[in-house]
Parts: C-alpha cells; sequence; structure tokens
C-alpha cells in the first residue's frame, strides 16, 4: 500500500481502559489466539453480505449462463434450450468481432495516455511547488462528474461549427473537424473526453506512490552533486514502476468496459462506428429483445477479460 | 472554558500544521527540481497550463449556462453582450424534475453507502477475527467475485429483477450495488492489523462479539471506514449502467439517467443544458472541496483495490 497519510495506517493498540497494557506488546499474530477460535459467531457476520453477493453476485452469474444456452426473449416468460446454438451465432456474427474491436481499440487509445498524463501531473504535482490545493482540484475534479453530465459538456465543446473547438479551430484558418459524426475521428474524440474525465484518478494513485518515496535518497543524491533531472530519472521514475504496473491493469480493465460515455456521446455511431461490445450486448438484449444472446455474447466478452485476469495474476504468484 | 481552549488549541494545531505543510513542501521542491528559479518558473507555468486546460470544460459549460438562450448558440464569446442570466436555471429547475431525480440519487447513493459498508464491514470482521465452518471457502469466493465486472452481468440481473417485481423501484436500483467484494478485502486487511490481545481482553470482560465488533473494531477503523463509504457514495451517486437498465419511469430515475434523457428532449437548448450539467455537478464538487483530503486519501487507500 502506497498512501502517505498517517491516520489512514493501520489501528495502534491503545491501553484499555482497565490497563492490560496491549500497548507494550508488538502486534500479535492474530490467527494464535485461542480466544478468537472460541468465536463462532462469525457466520452471523458474515450472513448478510453472503446473502447479497449470492442473490445479486452468483445468482445471476450463473442464471445468466444458463440463459446463454436458451432462446430466452426480454418479452415471454418461457425459454427453451437450444444447446451453444447461440456461441455458434456469436463466433460467425461479424457484429460480435467489430464492436470488441472498437472495445480494444478503445482501451488501447485511452490507456496509455492515461497513464502517462497521470505521471506528468502527479511529477509536476509532487514538486511542492504552491497552489497544491488547486491542481489536485482541477486535475481531480472532472473524475467527479457523473458521465451524463461529462457528455453533456464534451458535445457542447464538440458542436459543430459553434462549438468551441471548432470556433477555436476556425480562428487558426483550421477545421471544421467532425468531432463525433467523422467515423475515422469519433473514437479519439472519446479517448480524449475520457482521458480528461478519469486521469485525476491515476494521477492520486501516482501521487500517493511518488510521497511514499523517501526523502533521504533526494537528500543523499543532491549531496552526491545528481541534478534534477538526474534525480528524476535515476531515483524517481524508477521507483514508479510497480505502481504503474498496478495503474496499467486497472485502466485496462476498466476501458474493456467502456460504455457510458459512447452510448451517451454517439449512441455507437457515426454509422456503428464507435459502438463497443457492451453496447451490443445491450442492443441485442434490451432493444431486440433477445436476451438468450445477449447473454452469450457477454460471456464471450466475459472469457477474455478473465484470461486477461488471470494472465496478470501468474506473474504476482511469482514473486510471492 | 474547556470547550474555547480546546477549540484554540485546535485552530493553533491547524496553523502550524499548514505552515508545517509549507515547510515541506519547499524542502520537497528542493528535492525534487533543485533551486535553480527557471525550472521552477517552467514546471509552475506546465501546472497552470494544464490545469486551465483541465478547467476549461467545466468553466464554458459554466459560462454558457448563465448566458440567454439565443445567444448561447452563437459563436463562442467569453462575455455575453446581452448580459449575464439566471434564465436557464429558473427554467431548468421550474420545467424539469431535475430535482426530483437529485433527490433520487441522494437517497440511492446514502442506502448504498450505508448498506455497503455495513456488510462490507461485518464480513470482514468475520474473516478477520472469527473462525467459522467454510470461512476459507467464503474468503476464496470473495476474492474471486472481485474479478468479476457487473456490467456483463445486466442481462440476468434484469431478468432476475423482473421476477422479484423490482424493476421501477429503489430496491431494484440499490441492492444489486452493495455487493462490493473489494471493500471487504480492504477492509478485512485493516481488521488483521488490530491486535488480538485488544479483542482478547474485552472478550475477558464479557464483550460479546457484536459488542466486540460494534465498540472496538468500528471505532479503531473510522479513517479507513471513510475513505470506504466517499468510494462507494461517489461510485454509487455517479452510476450509470445499472440504474439506467433498471429504470424507465422517470419518477424512480436517478441524476444520471434523468439527465440522459433529458439532453434529447431539450434539443438545441444549449444554455438549459448546460445548467443541468452545472446542477449536477455541483454536489459532488462542493463535498471534494469540504472533504479535499480525506477524498484524496481515500481514493489512494481504496482505489487500487487492496494491491
Amino acid at each position: 500500500m502506497t498512501a502517505s497519510s498517517t491516520s489512514l495506517s493501520a489501528p495502534v493498540a491503545r491501553p484499555s481502559r482497565r490497563g492490560t497494557g496491549t500497548r507494550t506488546r508488538p502486534v500479535a499474530d492474530t490467527a494464535r489466539s485461542s480466544l478468537r477460535a472460541r468465536d463462532r459467531s462469525g457466520y452471523l457476520f458474515v450472513a448478510p453480505f453472503a446473502v447479497a453477493t449470492g442473490l445479486f453476485l452468483l445468482w445471476p452469474t450463473v442464471y445468466g449462463l444458463w440463459m446463454s444456452f436458451t432462446d430466452q426473449s426480454l418479452t415471454a416468460t418461457e425459454s427453451s434450450f437450444i444447446g451453444i446454438d447461440n456461441y455458434v451465432e456469436a463466433f460467425s456474427d461479424p457484429q460480435v468481432w467489430t464492436t470488441l474491436w472498437h472495445t480494444v481499440w478503445f482501451t488501447v487509445l485511452s490507456t496509455v495516455p492515461l497513464v502517462v498524463v497521470a505521471l506528468l501531473m502527479a511529477l509536476l504535482v509532487h514538486t511542492g511547488l504552491p497552489g497544491q490545493w488547486v491542481w489536485r482540484m482541477s486535475f481531480f475534479a472532472p473524475f467527479l462528474l457523473t458521465s451524463a453530465v461529462v457528455s453533456s459538456l464534451a458535445s457542447w465543446l464538440f458542436q459543430p461549427e459553434i462549438g468551441l473547438l471548432d470556433v477555436w479551430l476556425a480562428k487558426l484558418g483550421l477545421g471544421p473537424v467532425g468531432w463525433l459524426t467523422d467515423e475515422n475521428v469519433a473514437m479519439f474524440s472519446i479517448a480524449l473526453v475520457t482521458v480528461w474525465w478519469t486521469v485525476g484518478f491515476n494521477f492520486l494513485l501516482y501521487l500517493a506512490a511518488l510521497q511514499g518515496i523517501p526523502q533521504q535518497q533526494y537528500e543523499a543524491a543532491t549531496i552526491d552533486g545528481a541534478g534534477g533531472w538526474r534525480r528524476l530519472f535515476s531515483i524517481t521514475l524508477p521507483q514508479m514502476k510497480t505502481i504503474t504496473g498496478v495503474i496499467v491493469v486497472l485502466q485496462l480493465l476498466a476501458s474493456l468496459k467502456v460504455f457510458d460515455q459512447i452510448y451517451l456521446l454517439t449512441a455507437g455511431g457515426p454509422n456503428g462506428s464507435t459502438r463497443p461490445i457492451l453496447e451490443y450486448v445491450y442492443d441485442m438484449g434490451f432493444t431486440n429483445y433477445r436476451l438468450g444472446y445477449a447473454s452469450a455474447i457477454s460471456y464471450v466478452f466475459f472469457a477474455l477479460i478473465l484470461v486477461f485476469t488471470l494472465v496478470r495474476l501468474l506473474p504476482t504468484k511469482k514473486e510471492a | 472554558m474547556a470547550v474555547s481552549e480546546s477549540v484554540s488549541t485546535m485552530v493553533a494545531a491547524r496553523r502550524s500544521t499548514a505552515q508545517q505543510t509549507r515547510a515541506e513542501n519547499r524542502t520537497l521542491t528542493k528535492l525534487t527540481i533543485g533551486p535553480s528559479p527557471w525550472v521552477r518558473a517552467g514546471a509552475l507555468a506546465a501546472l497552470v497550463v494544464v490545469a486551465a486546460l483541465w478547467l476549461l470544460p467545466l468553466a464554458w459549460g459554466a459560462v454558457t449556462s448563465f448566458k440567454h438562450e439565443a445567444e448561447a448558440a452563437l459563436p463562442a464569446s467569453w462575455w455575453p453582450s446581452q448580459g449575464w442570466t439566471l434564465d436557464a436555471y429558473r427554467q431548468v429547475l421550474g420545467n424539469s424534475e431535475l430535482l426530483g431525480w437529485m433527490w433520487n440519487s441522494l437517497v440511492v447513493a446514502v442506502l448504498v453507502t450505508a448498506l455497503t459498508v455495513l456488510i462490507s464491514a461485518m464480513a470482514a470482521f468475520a474473516f478477520s477475527q472469527t473462525l467459522f465452518k467454510g470461512r476459507s471457502l467464503l474468503q476464496f469466493l470473495t476474492v474471486a467475485s472481485i474479478m468479476m465486472p457487473g456490467q456483463i452481468l445486466i442481462v440476468p440481473l434484469f431478468k432476475q429483477m423482473q421476477a422479484l417485481g423490482l424493476v421501477d423501484t429503489f430496491a431494484g436500483i440499490v441492492l444489486p450495488q452493495v455487493v462490493a467484494p473489494v471493500m471487504v478485502f480492504i477492509l478485512k486487511r485493516f481488521f488483521d492489523a488490530i491486535p488480538a490481545e485488544l479483542l482478547d481482553a474485552a472478550r475477558i470482560d464479557g464483550a460479546g462479539t457484536w459488542r466486540l465488533f460494534w465498540t472496538i473494531v468500528l471505532p479503531l477503523s473510522r479513517s479507513i471506514l471513510v475513505a470506504v463509504a466517499i468510494f462507494v457514495f461517489i461510485g454509487a451517486w455517479n452510476n450509470f449502467l445499472w440504474p439506467f437498465i433498471v429504470t424507465t419511469d422517470p419518477q424512480f430515475m436517478t441524476l444520471p439517467v434523468g439527465l440522459s434523457t433529458v439532453k434529447n428532449a431539450y434539443g438545441v437548448q444549449y444554455a438549459q443544458n448546460m445548467a443541468s450539467a452545472m446542477i449536477a455537478a455541483l454536489p459532488l464538487l462542493v463535498v471534494f472541496m469540504l472533504f479535499q483530503r480525506r477524498i484524496v486519501q481515500g481514493v489512494a487507500t481504496t482505489g487500487m483495490g487492496g494491491q
């Protein structure tokens, strides 16, 4: 954990009212407590969470898998088992591959700047220059907006001719650009909006990591005559490797699930050129009423995410 | 007396922390980019430019929202020639269901936060400080379910909500959102660090498990609980996909969902669009300004999902 704050560190034992002197002993291995072993009421404490998880996570997972083998429709109550027909159809459905590609393309387009820009922002703020509060607020504020507000603001900026971006480009004698209407541009515009919207989160993760670097290292390097750039490349950046790995993985997983901003900005258009796979699932299920087929596509997508997650777990295990 | 004394101590403490922070920042500047005024000016200029770029969309939205509708659609000017007006806000607040949606969002976000924090903390406590049959299995399932992306469950979940009669109800919006295995994991790691002696001493004194949880574990963990709560609240307030799927009746829509339906209805009413965006953005921005430090810490602690 890279949090630098002291108030969020693990609680320190305070001497209890009756003075059992717990302060003198270090944190004990809780597993060895014999009294805990006798405390068997745990299942009551875990019950609400277990029930909620069972009902709203595990059951839909199983139910969805079952549904993917049926011809379930949104309106009908009855459905019949059709084996792997949905999967056969999904693998030969060009729209599945196209929308899957859009999702992957968006993930690539958004992840790189979302990591690089976040790191640059954090490095700039970590210089300790005055105005810390303002910088944090400006970079993180968009993250607090809901997707509907983000797309309202963005579609106003992207408005053809009268939007701020086209107006500015016109002053330079350029444009107009079909920000959301040109098939070759729309996905870049959406990635741009996404970077603006969510980079603040990665920025804060990087900032916390930077604050975790011991100052003595900088002091020692300064004494040894290392300049600012040298300190950046020899001390700061090498220590950002681990956190960068974590942020990249979290970002990839987040970007793969893109739906909101695309649905609200272009509804998958122009001409289906930005439609992500989650929107295809939504369209199949809730516009075409084909829940069985929509479930099958969900599971194809889930398999992709799962493979990705498991691959990423492998090196972690080796390290441990 | 005691109160005023403690207040003045607090004020003094806060002032000295501010001074300390400033001194720390100066040291940091020296250590990271060195004493050169040119490098400092360059870094500061870069910060100003990036911050201005990042605030631009919000600032432009705000300016537009205070314009007359007729002027809003004219090519961009930062200073309207017809003067500023609250017309767009009056229209939006008067005609639409915006305030109702905001209330729905508040109810949903508060319920989701309270329920999530409570059941996650209870489960984390059970995993961390008690033994019961099937504990390891449940713990394994919890960690495994972190990998489950909720987005792919929209189809079966909707069918399930239909069967339960929970479509277009608050329960239908809230309940699927309270399952947060990541939070259980984060809280468990925190509870693990509570010294066993402390709990054993309380047990010897005859405290039941519930008392142990309620009077020792929770108060000791206030900071992490606040961090988790903030995180869950922001997520629930802004959540779009699930509320969008499970509500069709405008009466039960949350702010993000309602807003997305209104956008089409207004068409080219740019000032009104921006006014509703500003109203929707305001609550969390104010919350952030008030609790910046806590939120920044909270994101750092919970954001990585306990990695």
